[in-house]
């Protein structure tokens, strides 16, 4: 063993390099092993878009789909329902829907593109339970001021039958509205967005 | 100075967990010697795989079904549809060849430089219990994709417990927990090839590595650093292993990793030696592929198996193949460690040995034939011979005086060099000038070159100096 | 001694030679980056092959990411009607009829060029030949008694079989009897490019694990010198 004359600037250079050429290549190692926890191609075609006809719904009703493995609502809204919507804006949080997800195209009193049918993801933006579907007015267990919409059952979160958020309880923003957009009169598809201007 | 928040931090952790004295113990302050050369790159090399293995095998039992109704389609569907997914499979599927390619190396190392002698025979011994552990892991692993080869390869292995007299036939049973390989196998192979035997293997690695720290490396010479040490007990001929073998073993590292990355991204099928063609055929207990072979690793036993024309007897010879391993350090009676200095006799054996094992090896993945189970049975008798006899041969043999201090060898880069220098006589006396007519065209255009051809009278001077050279140095 | 070792070796060596006789397969001309010959083979596999059989571990998705095509153009002349672009390339015939009609049920492609190789196949969809004994009345050369039909009988017209002499032995030549739809050649393109398609559909990754290996390698080069370099310098400290 001799390390009299040692070049020591040389050795740290060297150091330096070696380890900051392994950290790269770890690093590049990583993304991989990351990505892959990502969700794959068979995940991506259950996001595929679905399209849903509905030429045989009745008025007042609310069916469910699923897109990307998420439970979708159609809903059919009466013309009653609709001359609700626009009286409750003084008991709701967010009433013009700025502060929540929606698109464009569909950011407007019902937050939809065509007022009777409402379209939405049927998740509570509080923490992901699904409301259910209340359309009565004034029902026993939710009291008086309840004027149909969807109630959460996991943390009592109001939601209106335009999925807006009510004041005062623990759901942060409304619903929120997928990209969709009408193949004709009787079929829409979910999961791509509308090219039409709000209405 | 006054410390830093965070030298405070740390030596808070030091105050109450030993970081510094593992350290010092077992890298900066563990004195190797100071001659290892190329055979002592495979065994940190084989803890660069066992850590590729782990992790590689974590993010594929994220995507991984063990079905039978499943798997060999989320095998695909890791290769195709999951992100990098087909990078993961192939380091897992490469890994485990290269694994064995390395553990074959190491073992071969302390076979010539008696690294499994006294007093080192319980590093050997962990060591067997590794590769025996291996062996299973890679077997059990190999069912998981669930492919033809999967199916048969396991069907024929667990077949041997039912050589097995009077319980056989239970156990094997037992194993497959079923009467044929089938979803109940796939899923307790799944628990063994992800949980149970991976504990082993790592607990063994530990033991394995904690012997080793207490005893000291061994080293080409064979003999011990311990004997001549220095006034403060260091070793003399010892070197601390930080950072003199941790810079040297990441060269190892870089050069495997270029192998194995060559073959991960240019031939992850390895020709059907690594991932074998019937095995993209799904399971199907209903027909058994033409030609059915081991992965490559495990060809030498089966040959051994194949050899014996008894099944009992067959199953025995194949197991008593690995156990004899284990009698190693009782079998040699030699007080001589290393090659360097042991009698012509163990060099000439150990070069039969080596010779029938790769023998076997090729055998194992050849369809049978008269000629083909005759050699094997020539190569199983020298393959046992090497082991059985030793106990004789080893003890006439006529050793070499050994040296009192480790002796200085040319390194790798040395002998690399002195061959470059040698090359151009080399290729001077292999090839010759030749005068060529070539026609082009026309006739006109006729003309003479001069272009080198080998030269067969070269060559084979060439050869035989070779070959006297190999032959001296088995004297 | 050394006379022994070299016979040793000598045999060892030189049955595998004997034991692996067989039928020579003629040479597929493989080229996954000729996107042109993948569209024309995705389109036979459609139209000649899914009928009958899968590879349901490919996306039509997959496919025109891979050979650079317009999704819709996929669509529109590869995929059968009504098809998803995320859809796998699954056959629309049950197992029961397959059953029924063939003996067997279809083998999925996905891969088939994996398990067998580009040659195989290209020599087998080349091979058959007319044989009254057989329940379709055609055998195949590479792959005797197969239990498929001739999917391009009417491309590739109809051969017969017949046995040739030469001074190293026997051998079987197949002859055009009636040509079909496709000549002699445009056949060979044409199959070409339906193994070209099998041989991609076996491995989509291919070239992609071909492209990114280059930066692997030139990186561990880098790696491999910056290391040498250092343990050269911390190896002066030892004699």
């Amino acid at each position: 063993m001799n390390n009299k004359g040692v070049d020591k600037s040389k050795r740290q250079f060297l150091t330096s390099a070696l380890t900051v050429v392994g950290a790269v290549g770890s690093g590049y190692l990583a993304v991989p092993f990351l990505a892959q926890m990502q969700p794959s191609v068979k995940a991506m075609a259950a996001g595929a878009p679905v399209e849903v006809d509905i030429s045989k719904m009745e008025v007042g009703q609310l069916i469910r789909v699923a897109w990307r493995g998420k439970p979708v609502w159609v809903l059919n809204r009466t013309p009653e329902v609709l001359a609700t919507l626009k009286t409750l804006d003084s008991e709701l949080r967010d009433p013009l829907s700025n502060e929540s997800e929606q698109p464009a195209s569909s950011k407007n009193l019902g937050r939809s593109l065509k007022p009777e049918i409402f379209v939405a993801v049927g998740l509570c933006t509080h923490l992901g339970c699904s409301p259910t579907f209340r359309p009565e007015v004034a029902p026993i267990d939710l009291g008086e001021k309840w004027k149909g919409g969807f109630f959460c059952p996991c943390h009592g979160s109001w939601f209106d039958l335009a999925g807006r958020v009510y004041s005062g309880v623990p759901a942060p923003t409304n619903l929120e509205i997928p990209p969709y957009r009408y193949v004709n009169d009787t079929r829409i598809i979910i999961g791509e967005a509308s090219e039409e201007k709000a209405a | 100075m006054k410390p830093t928040r965070l030298t405070e931090c740390g030596n808070w952790v030091l105050e109450r967990f030993p970081v510094t004295k593992f350290w010092n113990d077992h890298m900066a302050h563990y004195y190797a010697p100071k001659n290892f050369n190329f055979w002592y790159f495979f065994g940190s090399l084989a803890l660069l795989v066992l850590v590729n293995q782990i992790i590689t095998g974590i993010l594929l039992t994220m995507n991984y079904k063990p079905d039978a109704k499943l798997a060999f389609d989320s095998v695909e569907y890791i290769m195709r549809d999951v992100p990098w997914g087909w990078l993961v499979r192939y380091m897992h599927s490469t890994g485990a060849s290269a694994f064995f390619i390395v553990i074959y190396l190491h073992m071969f190392r302390a076979l010539i430089y008696g690294s499994f002698k006294h007093p080192r025979e319980l590093i050997w011994i962990f060591g067997m219990l590794l590769f025996v552990a291996l062996m299973a892991e890679a077997f059990m692993g190999y069912l998981l994709p669930w492919g033809q080869m999967s199916f048969w390869g396991a069907q024929v292995i667990i077949s041997l417990f039912s050589a097995i007299p009077v319980i056989g036939d239970d156990l094997s049973l037992w194993i497959r927990g079923d009467y044929v390989i089938a979803d109940a196998t796939l899923n307790r192979f799944f628990a063994f090839h992800v949980i149970a035997v991976p504990l082993v293997l790592v607990m063994l690695v530990f033991m394995h590595l904690v012997a080793l720290h207490e005893v000291g490396s061994n080293n080409p010479d064979g003999i011990e650093i311990k004997a001549s040490k220095d006034p403060w007990g260091h070793p003399v001929d010892g070197i601390p292993f930080h950072p003199y073998y941790t810079v040297k073993d990441l060269v190892g590292v870089g050069v495997f990793l270029l192998f194995f990355a060559t073959v991960i991204f240019y031939m992850p099928e390895m020709g059907g030696y690594f991932l074998e063609h019937a095995n993209f055929i799904p399971a199907d207990p209903m027909k058994t592929p033409e030609h059915i072979a081991p992965v490559w690793y495990f060809t030498p036993f089966y040959s051994i198996l194949r050899a014996i024309p008894d099944k009992f007897a067959g199953v025995i010879a194949m197991g008593g193949s690995i156990v004899v391993l284990f009698l190693m350090p009782w079998l040699d009676r030699c007080p001589v460690k290393s090659i360097r200095y042991r009698g012509g006799i163990f060099k000439k054996a150990l070069f039969l040995f080596v010779i029938s094992f790769l023998a076997l090896g090729y055998l194992g993945t050849q369809p049978v034939t008269p000629l083909a189970t005759t050699m094997a049975r020539l190569f199983t008798t020298i393959y046992f011979g090497f082991f059985l006899l030793m106990p004789i041969y080893t003890r006439w043999e006529k050793t070499k005086p050994l040296p009192k201090r480790l002796t200085r060898t040319h390194s790798l880069e040395e002998q690399l060099h002195a061959l470059e220098e040698q090359l151009p006589a080399l290729i001077e006396e292999i090839t010759e000038l030749k005068a060529v007519d070539t026609e082009i065209g026309h006739l006109a255009f006729k003309s003479t070159f001069f272009s080198r051809r080998p030269n067969p009278q070269g060559m084979a001077h060439v050869i035989s100096r070779l070959v006297k050279k190999l032959k001296g140095s088995l004297d | 001694m050394k006379n022994l070792i070299a016979l040793i070796l000598l045999l060892t060596l030189s049955f595998g030679v004997v034991a692996s006789e067989a039928i020579e397969l003629q040479e597929a001309d493989i080229d996954l980056s000729d996107n042109e010959s993948l569209q024309r083979g995705a389109q036979h596999f459609v139209t000649y092959c899914l009928g009958c059989h899968s590879a349901k571990h490919m996306r039509y998705l997959r496919f025109a990411l891979d050979a650079e095509v317009d999704q819709k153009k996929v669509l529109k002349d590869i995929a059968p009607e009504g098809a998803s672009i995320y859809d796998q390339l699954r056959s629309a015939m049950n197992k029961h009829d397959a059953e029924k009609w063939f003996g067997v049920q279809p083998p999925d492609l996905s891969l088939i060029a994996r398990s067998r190789g580009a040659d195989w196949l290209y020599s087998y969809l080349k091979s058959y030949y007319l044989d009254a004994s057989r329940p379709f009345g055609v055998n195949n050369l590479v792959y005797e008694d197969t239990a498929m039909p001739n999917p391009l009988w009417q491309l590739q017209g109809e051969q017969h079989s017949e046995i040739r002499k030469t001074i190293y032995g026997e051998y079987t030549k197949l002859v055009l009897e009636e040509t079909g739809t496709l000549s002699e050649k445009e056949f060979d393109i044409f199959v070409n490019d339906l193994v070209n398609f099998l041989v991609y559909v076996g491995e989509p990754v291919q070239l992609e694990r071909e492209r990114i290996g280059k930066y692997v390698i030139i990186f561990l080069l880098m790696f491999l010198v910056i290391a040498y370099l250092l343990k050269k310098e911390y190896w002066q400290d030892v004699d």
